[in-house]
């Protein structure tokens, strides 16, 4: 095989690379598609090719992994996007594979990053990773009848493919749908099914992937038996119904196994029957304290489908949205990484004060304090009000990102940083060096400290971060510790960011939506993958449309999701004490995580 | 009304030299006001409902007033269970659990619009129409996510059921144990003990259609 022609060096500015065809001519050709880019490579060489632009490209960060459901050409994709940690737009690669017996080889070998996506794409879509480690249902249980994302399959409640639903609109009759299911209520079982007789096997796959029920001792030695302890899915630590399986040999972690799907709400499903526009209230329900910036990456996709502009103010405006969003989200993780520790609700009262009073801001702007539901495509729902809490809003802002938010952040830093209990239980614990993180794929403050400076905001810029001046935070030592500290530095540069976009937002006027506010928006048939620098990491939007009122394919990458890959790992050789604060300092919500 | 006039309330009279010395009461009175004083509630969020419980709990809005600011997470120390977001079919069985492990007298909030019957997500294949379906619920709270505001009304309309309660007829004093709630089975789908013969029914009906079904398509490929 030639050299390959880009290096990691100096990647950021060149584009992708083109010639990956043209290196391997027989397994790998251009997606031609309209509106598709990247490169459809053959299932048998997927591996080789995932070798070669990791170790001689440079693409070392795998971001996401999914699967599409072409029914109508009777094909099943897997899509990856890699990225180089350098910075760099992505390079989409693409694997077809017959619908009704979907094989794909595995990708953990190369990229350990993929276990939990392939998980969830074998789960939801019965694409079936050859290859891969534990090929188990990870968001429904083991023994759930079909794979819910296949287009052919229907749930049952169904009522049509597409909304609005003929019944509710124009018609406007209502009913409920317990009405016309025969259980009459959310089930159906497949038509061989009996009640009697029926033995769950959901709990025994996943004590088996625990490990746990494995002979111990020598011989030798005292025999002594390895103890499953199962933190969650109801545990005041766990951030929400997470679940941890810990095997431990005494107190010492063997092995710990993340088990979710506690808070599956079927995100992708519902979506797929929305309309483009009926889904932006849902993004809000992924992260549920950022939802200002879930907003903001559904946003760019389907701008990024429509080509669809988005006015000045309106740019200032998201961006201001989200840097408080950020600041909010970190402040509330690192309220409850304390309650994790031991400090119980004290550091966290004083992180909720701080976000109540931007809440106040978000409720007086977009109508909600929590789901704000406040971006469009083309722009924001409404301009910021005129008047707040008996003030000028700009003054109001002025005080906070110049006074208020800069204080509360050092108050948290002189109080936290040097606490004693707090050095002795995050330094050293749960250290994840660099090489581990970007194979792991994880994202936002986890990678980034662990030295990796990928930010999304400035690898691969969009919006309007180009303009601002900040400072990607980086962190070296990749502990708990510096994951507490790298959310101190973001916050600090968040404010940074807000302070420019108040200090300029008086001068820009102009409209707040670039044309008019569409109800119905229709795109051509195309994908687009949209993604932001979310407060827990980088979120992705993968939209694909056929044309018609409604995606096809709606698939949300999702930081807390992705970034748990690697738990396991992280917990591994610690005492289970430590576990809810390596936890707690990755900072997941359970809304994302699940979907 | 201040707690002592509530407590003095049963219309027998005191003599004035006694009023500071002695109060009379009625054992449902005093009962419920303690009860009502010091409701527990489990330590447990299921969704984005569970933030806003979270910002009720703190110094906003400050659940305390009311006596609940002790949040256990322990179902044997709580008296109320806030159920406070989506209700999936894979959680199902672990809150039913909780709920059976709660010692009487208990109580049940459903919190938000996914709680009370699905909310947003109720469509999804995943999701349970409603904690209703399985466990008894005291007090619904409208809302996605209902505001701290409407949470503390749901809470303190707790309390007034509470009031009303009297221990001569409330379940837990009865005879005999009470009922645990048959804790729901994953199967194909999820399935509720209690629905056996419906769904054994319906089964055999679907069965039969769709037998139907395949004779008449085989008829007519004949
Ligand atoms: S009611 Fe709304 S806020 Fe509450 S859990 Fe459901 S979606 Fe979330």
């Amino acid at each position: 095989m030639t050299e390959l022609t880009a290096s990691p060096q100096g990647a950021a500015t060149t584009a992708p690379d083109l010639t990956l065809d043209a290196h391997f001519p027989d397994a790998v050709q251009k997606d031609t598609r309209p509106g598709y880019s990247g490169y459809l490579v053959n299932a048998d060489k997927l591996v080789e090719v995932a070798t070669a632009i990791r170790d001689e490209m440079g693409y070392d960060y795998l971001s996401s992994v999914t699967g599409v459901d072409y029914m109508n050409d009777g094909k099943m994709e897997v899509v990856y996007h890699a990225y180089r940690t350098s910075g760099g737009p992505a390079l989409a690669l693409k694997v077809q594979t017959p619908r009704d017996n979907a094989v794909v080889p595995s990708l953990v070998s190369v990229y350990p990053g993929a276990d939990f996506q392939e998980r969830e794409a074998w789960d939801l879509l019965g694409i079936r990773f050859a290859g891969h480690p534990y090929l188990k249902r990870i968001l429904m249980w083991e023994g759930f009848a079909g794979h819910p994302l296949r287009k052919d399959w229907r749930e049952p409640y169904y009522e049509e493919d597409h909304k609005p639903f003929d019944t509710r609109w124009p018609g406007g009759d209502f009913h409920r749908s317990e009405e016309n299911n025969p259980f009459g209520t959310n089930v159906q079982y497949p038509p061989d099914f009996s009640v009697d007789g029926w033995v769950p096997e959901a709990e025994d796959a996943i004590y088996a992937g625990a490990g746990a029920l494995k002979e111990s001792g020598n011989g030798h030695e005292l025999k002594t038996d390895k103890l499953v302890v199962n933190l969650g899915p109801q545990h005041p630590s766990t951030h929400g119904v997470f679940r941890m399986v810990v095997s431990l040999n005494g107190e010492t972690i063997d092995h710990l196994e993340p088990v979710m799907g506690y808070l599956h709400r079927n995100h992708e499903k519902i979506g797929e029957r929305n309309t483009y526009l009926q889904n932006m209230p849902y993004t809000d329900r992924l992260d549920y304290i950022c939802s200002m910036s879930n907003n903001h990456g559904y946003a760019l996709a389907v701008e990024q489908l429509q080509k669809a502009k988005v006015p000045e103010r309106a740019e200032y405006i998201r961006v201001l949205m989200v840097e408080l969003t950020r600041i909010c989200n970190h402040m509330w993780a690192i309220g409850f990484l304390l309650n994790d520790l031991g400090a119980f609700f004290t550091p966290a009262l004083y992180a909720i004060k701080e976000r109540e009073l931007i809440l106040d801001l978000f409720e007086a702007t977009a109508g909600s304090r929590m789901m704000c539901n406040y971006m469009r495509f083309g722009g924001v729902y409404r301009d910021l009000p005129e008047k707040f809490k008996d003030g000028d809003t700009i003054d109001f802002l002025r005080e906070l990102v110049n006074e208020r938010l800069p204080r509360a952040i050092d108050d948290l830093d002189t109080y936290l940083t040097n606490n004693e209990i707090i050095r002795s239980r995050c330094i050293g614990v749960g250290v994840l060096p660099p090489d581990k993180a970007i194979a792991y794929s994880t994202a936002g403050p986890v990678l980034r400290a662990s030295g990796v400076p990928y930010d999304v905001r400035r690898a691969d810029p969009y919006s309007i971060y180009n303009r601002f001046d900040f400072d990607v935070a980086v962190r070296y030592n990749g502990d708990v510790y510096d994951r507490y500290l790298i959310r101190l530095d973001e916050m600090r540069q968040s404010v940074r960011i807000c302070q420019q976009v108040v200090r300029d937002l008086p001068t820009i006027g102009g409209d707040i939506m670039s044309g008019k506010l569409q109800y119905q928006v229709r795109v051509p048939a195309s994908e687009a993958y949209g993604r932001v620098e979310n407060p827990k990491g980088e979120l992705g939007y993968y939209v694909v449309s056929n044309g018609k009122a409604n995606p096809w394919r709606y698939h949300i990458r999702a930081p807390s999701f992705i970034n748990l890959t690697v738990l396991g790992e992280l917990c591994k050789g610690h005492k289970v004490a430590d576990v809810v604060g390596i936890l707690g300092s990755i900072d997941i919500v359970l809304g994302e995580t699940d979907r | 009304m201040s707690a002592t006039d509530e407590l003095l309330n049963p219309d027998f009279p005191v003599p004035d030299e006694l009023q500071s010395n002695i109060a009379i009461t009625t054992i449902d009175k005093i009962y419920n006001w303690s009860r009502r004083s010091s409701m527990w509630p489990m330590m447990f969020g299921l969704a984005c409902c569970a933030i806003e419980m979270i910002c009720t709990a703190a110094s906003r809005y400050d659940l305390s007033r009311f006596g609940m600011e002790v949040m256990r997470p322990s179902p044997r120390q709580s008296d109320l269970m806030i159920v406070s977001g989506t209700v999936t079919k894979k959680m199902v069985p672990q809150i039913v659990r909780l709920y059976n492990q709660m010692p009487e007298p208990k109580y049940v909030l459903s919190m938000g619009a996914c709680a009370t019957g699905g909310g947003p997500f109720k469509e999804g294949y995943n999701v349970v129409s409603g904690v209703d379906k399985y466990v008894p619920v005291d007090v619904y709270v409208p809302g996605c996510p209902p505001t701290p505001q409407a949470l503390l009304f749901g809470l303190i309309a707790v309390q007034k059921k509470i009031d009303q309660q009297s221990i001569l007829t409330v379940p837990w004093y009865q005879r005999g144990p009470s009922e645990a709630i048959p804790v729901p089975i994953l199967g194909p789908d999820i399935i509720d003990p209690r629905q056996s013969d419906v769904i054994r029914v319906q089964a055999a009906k679907l069965a039969t259609a769709a037998t139907a079904v395949a004779e008449l398509s085989g008829a007519a490929e004949a």
